[in-house]
C-alpha cells in the first residue's frame, strides 16, 4: 500500500458506546506518503490495521464538511491536513470537540442540523417572480455583500472552536447565525424580520461574547465572528427603536 | 423568542470601551503618574482648587461623570463574563449583583457632581 | 430498531478547564480580564470626587495617597493594563463594523485596527498636551 519508509504515530480518540464508560485514545503507527492527509491517514488505518474505527468523510476535497475533527487540539479538516506537517511528532486526533461523541470520531450533528433549520437557509424574495418574467438580478457589489458568507460548508468546526456553544448549546452559534447573516444580506431576499425574531434573542447574535477563534479555525474564510458581529449594533438599534417605530417597519 | 436586554448594557459596554480604548492611557498617565510624581506635568493641575472648579464646571462634571460611569459600566459586563466564562452561573443572581453595583456607583457619581454645585 | 438506538450513548465531554485548550483562549481571557483593573481606576476616581466634596484636606489626603509607592506601581500596571485594553479594543474592532468599501475593495481588517490604534494614539496624546497646556 505505501512505499514510503516515514512512520507517524497517530493516536486516535476511540469511543465505542456499547463497551466503553468514556473515550480513549488508542495509538497507530502509520507508514505515510508525503502527500497523504489525516484522512488518509485514518484510511489506511480502517483498511490495514483496525477496521473497527469509525469516522465520517465523503468528498476528500474539503467541500462536503464531513471529516471535521480535532487535530492535535485545532479543529480541522482530515482531508486537508497533512501527516507530513506532524512528522516526526506524533498527531493525535480526536472527534470536534463540544458535540456528543456518537462513536470514535463520529460526532452528534442532531443540534446542528435542527439550527440550521431554524433560521430559514433559503431566500424568501420580496417579490415571487413568475419564470417569465426573468431571473431576480443582483449586481456585483450587491453579491460582494454576502458572498463570503455563502462559502460555508457546514464543517462545524467554529463549534468545536467556540466556547460559548460549548458551555450552553441554546446558543445558535457561529456558523449558523453567518449563514442568517448571508440570507439577511441578500438584496434579492426580504425575510430578515422573521429571521431576526432568534437573532435578536440572546441564542441569537448576543450569544456571542467576541471571542474570535471560529473565523481563525474556518476552512472557507467564511468569518463568522465579522457575520455574527456586525449584527450587534443593528440589533441594538432595533432594541431602542423599536418603541418609535410602527410594527413591522423594523428591518 | 426572547428579545434579549443585552443591547442596554451593550451599549453602554461599548460606548465605555471606546471611550477607555481611546482615553484612558493618557487619563492613568495623569492622575495617577504624571501628577503625583511632577513628571512633565505640575503636581499643581490636581490640586483642590482647580480640581473642584474643573468639577464645578459642567462640562467638567460631564467629562468626570462619563469616565467614571461608561468605564464601570464598560467593566462590569466583562466582569460578569468572566464568571460565566470561568463556570460560575452568570444567572440572574450575579448579574443582579454586577449590574446592581454599577448602578449604584453610577448614582454615587452623579450625586457627589451635583452636590459641588455650579 | 429500539434494539439499535439502545445501543446509542452518546459522550459528552466536560468543558472544564476549556481556557487551557488553546492560546487563543487564554488571550480572550486576558482582553476580558482588563475588565478588573479598569473597574478599579474608575473607582480610585470615584473615591477621588468624594473626597473632593469632604473638603480641602480630604481631598489633599487623597493626592497623597496617589503619591505613594504602591500607588505608583498599581498605576503603572494600569498604564500598562489600558494600552493592552486599547489595542485588543481596535483588534476586535473590524468584526463588529460592516465591511467598508474604500475605492471599491474592502478595507483589511488590519487595516482598520491600525486606524483605530492611531487614533487612539492621537487621542491620548491631546488629552496630555491639552492638559499641559492647562498647567499655571
Ligand atoms: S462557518 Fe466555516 S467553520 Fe463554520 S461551518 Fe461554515 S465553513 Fe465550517
Ligand atoms: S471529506 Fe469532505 S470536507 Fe473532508
Amino acid at each position: 500500500m505505501t512505499d514510503g519508509n516515514k512512520i507517524i504515530e497517530m493516536e486516535v480518540l476511540r469511543y465505542r458506546p456499547e463497551q466503553d464508560q468514556e473515550p480513549f485514545y488508542q495509538s497507530y503507527e502509520v507508514p505515510f506518503l508525503d502527500d497523504w492527509s489525516v484522512l488518509q491517514g485514518l484510511q489506511y488505518i480502517k483498511d490495514d490495521l483496525d477496521g473497527t474505527l469509525s469516522f465520517r468523510w465523503s468528498c476528500r476535497m474539503a467541500i462536503c464538511g464531513s471529516c471535521g475533527m480535532m487535530i492535535n487540539g485545532v479543529p480541522g479538516l482530515g482531508c486537508r491536513s497533512f501527516l507530513r506537517n506532524y512528522y516526526p511528532g506524533k498527531l493525535r486526533v480526536a472527534a470536534l470537540e463540544h458535540f456528543p461523541i456518537e462513536r470514535d470520531l463520529v460526532v452528534v450533528v442532531d443540534d446542528f442540523m435542527n439550527k440550521l433549520a431554524q433560521i430559514k437557509p433559503y431566500l424568501i424574495p420580496k417579490q415571487v417572480r413568475a419564470l417569465d418574467q426573468g431571473e431576480y438580478l443582483q449586481t456585483p457589489r450587491q453579491l460582494e455583500q454576502y458572498r463570503q458568507f455563502s462559502t460555508c460548508i457546514n464543517c462545524m468546526l467554529c463549534y468545536a472552536a467556540c466556547p460559548q456553544y460549548g458551555m450552553n448549546t441554546d446558543f445558535t452559534g457561529p456558523g449558523i447565525l453567518a449563514l442568517m447573516h448571508r440570507y439577511n444580506a441578500d438584496s434579492r431576499d426580504d425575510g430578515r424580520a422573521q429571521r431576526m425574531e432568534l437573532g435578536h434573542a440572546d441564542a441569537g447574535v448576543w450569544g456571542c461574547t467576541a471571542v474570535g477563534y471560529c473565523s481563525e479555525v474556518c476552512p472557507k474564510d467564511v468569518d463568522p465572528a465579522h457575520a455574527i458581529n456586525q449584527n450587534k449594533m443593528g440589533s441594538a438599534i432595533d432594541y431602542f427603536l423599536r418603541f418609535v417605530k410602527p410594527r413591522g417597519a423594523s428591518q | 423568542m426572547k428579545r434579549s436586554n443585552e443591547p442596554v448594557f451593550w451599549a453602554l459596554f461599548g460606548a465605555g470601551g471606546m471611550l477607555s480604548a481611546l482615553t484612558g492611557v493618557a487619563l492613568v498617565f495623569v492622575t495617577g503618574i504624571g501628577v503625583p510624581l511632577a513628571l512633565l506635568l505640575s503636581p499643581e493641575l490636581m490640586s483642590y482648587v482647580n480640581m473642584l472648579a474643573f468639577a464645578q464646571h459642567w462640562l467638567g462634571k460631564l467629562v468626570i461623570f462619563a469616565v467614571i460611569a461608561l468605564f464601570l459600566w464598560h467593566a462590569t459586563l466583562r466582569i460578569l463574563l468572566l464568571l460565566h466564562d470561568f463556570g460560575i452561573r452568570a444567572g440572574p443572581a450575579s448579574a443582579l449583583i454586577g449590574n446592581g453595583l454599577a448602578l449604584l456607583c453610577t448614582l454615587a457619581a452623579a450625586y457627589l457632581l451635583l452636590a459641588l454645585g455650579f | 430498531m429500539s434494539a439499535q438506538t439502545d445501543k446509542r450513548h452518546p459522550y459528552r465531554r466536560p468543558m472544564r478547564g476549556w481556557w487551557k485548550r488553546d492560546r487563543y483562549y487564554i488571550r480572550y481571557l486576558a482582553m476580558e480580564a482588563t475588565s478588573i483593573l479598569i473597574a478599579l481606576y474608575a473607582l480610585i476616581l470615584l473615591f477621588g470626587l468624594l473626597r473632593l466634596g469632604q473638603g480641602e484636606a480630604a481631598f489633599n489626603g487623597w493626592l497623597e495617597a496617589l503619591r505613594s509607592a504602591p500607588s505608583v506601581a498599581l498605576h503603572v500596571l494600569l498604564l500598562l493594563v489600558f494600552v493592552y485594553h486599547s489595542y485588543s479594543w481596535f483588534k476586535v474592532m473590524p468584526k463588529t463594523l460592516p465591511a467598508i468599501y474604500w475605492r471599491g475593495a474592502k478595507l483589511p481588517q488590519p487595516v482598520i485596527t491600525r486606524i483605530g490604534v492611531c487614533a487612539a494614539v492621537i487621542v491620548n496624546l491631546l488629552v496630555i498636551i491639552l492638559l499641559t497646556g492647562l498647567q499655571p
